[in-house]
């Protein structure tokens, strides 16, 4: 088999020797589910020799909600309110791929205003994620204080969200055809009133968090994703950029205002866990920038929505789309189908936690420390609620 | 191992002297962002009660529930929205579709009750909290979702309308008729409003399907005028389409005519598959217009033979003698009239009841008889000297044009009154080259025509004169005395007076500002009344006829047996819509009273089509 990334397909897929769990020498032992959102709500069931984990299974089941069937009893306009739902700690970038999709169906072209708020939203929800993954990504490797200051942090974009969509978590804002209102008045001043405070606090965690012996030492090494794991596991967002892929669809195939926003893709050399979560943080920075240059940016007047059908019987012509977004996980899409009725007759969410997650993760845990194995979870980055769905 | 990496997180503590992040006050007394959807709010007063927030919940949170406050006003369903807190997850699109911008949501959002039924509520009738939270979510200015403003009509330009006697409503492209019926969100309350109750959301939702025969069978249930009403009907539906609130009215009455328009006549038998037997019953109709013929249509339906007498060469009454062709080309008022005569309803023409045939001898004949001769007397303006050869009434002038005769206008003419009538005999003179300026005693607001009309008749150059009261007609030196060319009037400005009572303001004559005007000739066109000579006076006494009006009982009737009215001179509203429905109503009375038995106290009307 060929590879688009040239790297060596010289990977070893076979079913690991079965365990002989009646010797005596080894333990089972369920990690998760537990503690919903980071690495909770899923488990893995760990085979450990000693305190090394020999064999790992990717267990999921626990948040299925059945939201890609829910969309083919729901309208057009009613589904908006659903898919927000799909990642509970980004559900932003659900609204903008659900919209975008039935935009392209419906041949919808969004306004301009629309387009630099949309960009704007995305961007507050990356940094609103980023901040809580940093909490989960020190607590994970025992250290308790970071979390405070980055879900704090977290907090205060979520004010932000809540003036601008009138929600802290599901935000609603991003709506087909546009968004729902334009920026309340002395929003700017606040944003970046927030977003120096946040750019102020990242140094204290780079500080305290990064530059640490405990730190380094657990998980430099850990959980190292080589090149040639890159297209055979489907390895996207950060996980892959960190062994050194710029790959990045704002980049790579810049949808709404990303390109006419100054940023470079932010690269790694060795995906292991410290190095993964070195580059969120650089990109945690990079997101505060783009949203302030979304702020110097945006229009201020002209309508935020285009002109819409009738909502109540909207229909949508036959027809197929896949749409994508970048998360702060990596590739985040849409596959849409309508047949030309007033329901859509399916769709597929693909969520990057998928693959990271599952076989990804089953492979990493092989040969990790029982102590570890939470950190490396959340150093992969993994929103169980967008694997089910 | 480097020694920065051992010294650098002790840096933490640094953060212990600084302002911590967390507040002390208790979470409950942070109030939302001011536009955070929270608890919903309903201004009843505003609210019309259509529903669209029901229809739009994904969560089916929203039920529409009578309060009886609301009950029986006009443009309200009487219903309000009720929430149920146990499946609503503020997604606000009830408050983004509102049409009256009634709904909308306080920043409030913690609530405790012991009580979970108090979870489950009327906004703006239950009393909570938070109904008087000025903050909150509301729908934003320049958001929709749907559209707000109508498809444009196409009409002919004034400079060319007045040319001829063209049709002057272009009509709607399948497209444009598409997207106009897309706007209606079927809340119903045009059919509570129509008087004829047309079921106005299922023939718009034919459109949209593109299925117009569906959509002329769902007309004809009741209403046997389409191609008529869908031109000028006054669509009482439009002025309380909650779409309108806030944007403008579905082009309820241009959807009507798009789909007659899409079916061509000799379909009809086919489509509507009306089936006529033979009740044994003979019913005699008195008068071919709106009423008399849509009661010959439903009686037909049920199998009476029905013969109508009219005293003119053909039918449709006011709609042809009265409507002027460009605004009810004939070929589509023959469409809707030929139809209804092609059920085998008998039409005597130039037969004048009273003088060809006698009222009692109908009354003996035939089992009912049913009135519907309208108002077809001009009214005076009482003003000295109005017999003058050259005062014209308006009716009669619109008369003379419809059948095709010279109104002898002149080339500069008044036009006394404010309806329709007036409208039109203005508009007709101007397509006969006359300088036309329209007399009015009150406003232009006040003026009872159509809007449309009223601007209309602007646009193709006739001069509205507001405020202005005939005092008196003058006789001028005409060269030849016994056939007059001019007459003079004299009007006098009037000044509006509020009503002490409260009615509407009154105009009040200025002495001292008369004015004196020539004109080729004056036409009058301030109203009409009944003319029921045909009736022998002592029946007359026995019908209750009051100024020539009847008031008609629940179905039609009249104080005596077989006697059944309907139109203009038996409601109040007078025009087409509500005689087509007294006639339809009529046809629903005299079934009933030709056949008691087969109705019990369950019955509804709907039954009896």
């Amino acid at each position: 088999m060929k590879l688009s990334t040239g790297h060596s397909a010289a990977l070893d897929f076979a079913p690991p020797e079965p365990v002989d769990m009646a010797s005596g020498k080894y333990v089972r032992l369920w990690q998760g589910p537990q503690h919903p959102g980071i690495t909770g709500n899923m488990s893995l069931e760990l085979i450990l020799d000693g305190d090394t984990i020999i064999d790992c299974k990717t267990h999921v089941g626990y948040l299925h909600r059945g939201f890609e069937k829910l969309m083919e009893r729901r309208t057009f306009i009613q589904n908006f309110t659903v898919v927000c739902r799909i990642a509970v700690p980004e559900p932003t970038f659900n609204e903008y791929l659900y919209s975008h999709a039935v935009e392209t169906l419906s041949g919808i072209e969004v306004p301009e205003r629309a387009i630099w708020l949309r960009t704007m939203n995305l961007e507050l929800m990356r940094l609103a994620s980023f901040l809580m993954w940093i909490g989960g990504m020190s607590g994970a490797f025992g250290q308790y204080t970071v979390p405070n200051w980055t879900l704090a942090y977290r907090d205060f974009v979520l004010d932000l969200f809540e003036e601008m969509t009138g929600a802290r978590i599901y935000h609603m804002y991003i709506v087909p055809g546009g968004v729902r209102a334009g920026l309340p008045d002395g929003f700017e001043k606040r944003a970046r009133d927030i977003m120096d405070g946040a750019e102020k606090m990242l140094d204290q965690v780079e500080r305290v968090m990064f530059n640490n012996t405990v730190f380094k030492a657990r998980s430099k090494g850990l959980g190292i994703i080589t090149p040639d794991m890159i297209d055979p596991y489907g390895i996207v967002g950060p996980n892959a950029r960190a062994c050194g892929f710029a790959r990045d669809l704002r980049k790579d195939e810049p949808y709404l205002a990303y390109d006419q926003l100054d940023f470079e893709v932010i690269t790694g050399s060795d995906s292991d866990a410290y190095e993964r979560a070195y580059l969120r943080l650089q990109e945690t920075r990079q997101c505060i920038n783009l949203i302030r240059q979304c702020l110097d940016k945006a229009p201020t007047d002209g309508p935020f929505q285009a002109d819409m059908p009738n909502v109540l019987h909207w229909k949508i012509p036959a027809g197929e789309t896949y749409v994508k977004a970048e998360c702060t996980r990596g590739e985040y899409g849409y596959y849409m189908v309508t047949d030309g009725s007033e329901l859509v007759r399916r769709v597929h969410v693909r969520g990057p936690s998928y693959t990271h997650a599952i076989a990804v993760m089953e492979r990493l845990a092989v040969g990790c420390n029982i102590a570890d194995i939470a950190g490396l979870m959340v150093s992969l980055h993994n929103y169980p609620p967008e694997i089910e769905r | 191992m480097n020694l920065k990496d051992l010294l650098s997180p002790f840096f933490v503590w640094q953060r212990a002297f600084e302002k911590p992040y967390t507040t002390i006050r208790p979470t409950l007394d942070r109030p939302g962002a001011p536009a955070y959807r929270g608890f919903h709010i309903n201004i009843t007063e505003t609210c019309v009660g259509c529903g669209s927030c029901h229809e739009i919940c994904q969560n089916h949170a929203i039920d529409m529930v009578a309060v009886e406050e609301f009950q029986g006003r006009r443009g309200d369903s009487g219903l309000r929205p009720r929430f149920d807190y146990g499946r609503c997850c503020w997604c606000g699109l009830c408050v983004d579709i509102c049409t009256a911008a009634s709904l909308r949501m306080s920043n409030e959002y913690a609530w405790i009750s012991e009580d979970p039924t108090s979870f489950h509520f009327t906004a703006g009738v239950d009393a909570k909290p938070w109904q008087d939270n000025e903050l909150g979510y509301r729908r934003a200015e320049g958001y929709h979702l749907y559209p707000p403003k109508r498809i444009e009509m196409e009409m002919l330009p004034a400079a060319e309308s007045v040319k001829s006697f063209d049709e002057v409503v272009k009509g709607y492209s399948a497209e444009q008729a598409k997207k106009e019926a897309d706007r209606c969100v079927e809340c119903g309350i045009c059919v509570a409003t129509c008087p004829a109750h047309m079921d106005v959301p299922d023939y718009i939702h034919s459109i949209r399907d593109g299925d117009y025969e569906k959509g002329l069978q769902l007309m004809y249930r009741t209403n046997p005028f389409p191609a008529t009403c869908g031109r000028i009907c006054t669509r009482q539906c439009e002025t309380v389409c909650p779409v309108g609130i806030l944007g403008e009215p579905v082009a309820i009455r241009w959807l009507k005519r798009f789909i007659v328009d899409q079916v061509d006549a000799k379909d009809y038998s086919r489509i509507l598959n009306d089936q006529t037997g033979d009740s044994g019953h003979k019913i005699a109709i008195i008068g071919a217009g709106p009423g008399g013929l849509s009661a010959a249509y439903y009686l037909r339906k049920q199998g009476h033979a029905v013969t109508i007498f009219e005293s003119q060469e053909t039918a449709g009454g006011m709609l042809r003698y009265g409507v002027p062709s460009y605004r009810l080309p004939d070929a589509d008022l023959d469409k809707d009239i030929n139809y209804i005569v092609s059920l085998g309803v008998e039409v005597k023409y130039n037969t004048r009841v009273g003088k060809d045939i006698q009222f009692d001898t109908l009354l003996q004949e035939y089992d009912a008889v049913f009135l519907s001769t309208g108002l077809s007397v001009p009214s005076n303006m009482r003003i000295q000297g109005e017999e003058h050869p050259r005062v014209l009434s308006g009716l009669q002038v619109l008369a003379d044009v419809a059948s095709g005769r010279d109104p002898g206008i002149g080339k500069k003419v008044a036009v006394i009154g404010g309806g329709n009538v007036a409208m039109d005999a203005a508009r007709v003179s101007r397509r006969f080259g006359a300088d036309v300026t329209i007399l009015y005693r009150r406003r232009i607001t006040d003026m009872p025509a159509d809007l449309e009309e009223i601007h209309e008749s602007q646009e193709e150059g006739c001069v509205i004169v507001e405020q202005a009261i005939p005092v008196e007609i003058l006789d001028i030196d005409n060269v030849d005395a016994d056939n007059p060319k001019q007459v003079s009037i004299k009007w006098g400005e009037a000044e509006m007076v509020n009503d002490p009572t409260g009615g509407r303001p009154r105009p009040v004559l200025q002495e001292d500002r008369m004015h004196v005007e020539t004109y080729d000739c004056v036409i009058s066109a301030i109203g009409q009344s009944s003319n029921l000579d045909y009736i022998p006076k002592a029946l007359q006494e026995q019908l209750a006829i009051e100024w020539g009006k009847f008031t008609p009982g629940e179905y039609q009737h009249t104080t005596m047996q077989k006697v059944f009215v309907g139109g203009d001179f038996a409601n109040r509203t007078a025009d087409a819509i509500s005689a087509i429905e007294d006639g339809h109503h009529a046809a629903r009375g005299i079934n009933r009273f030709l056949n008691p038995d087969a109705y019990t106290e369950t019955d509804t009307d709907t039954q009896v089509n």
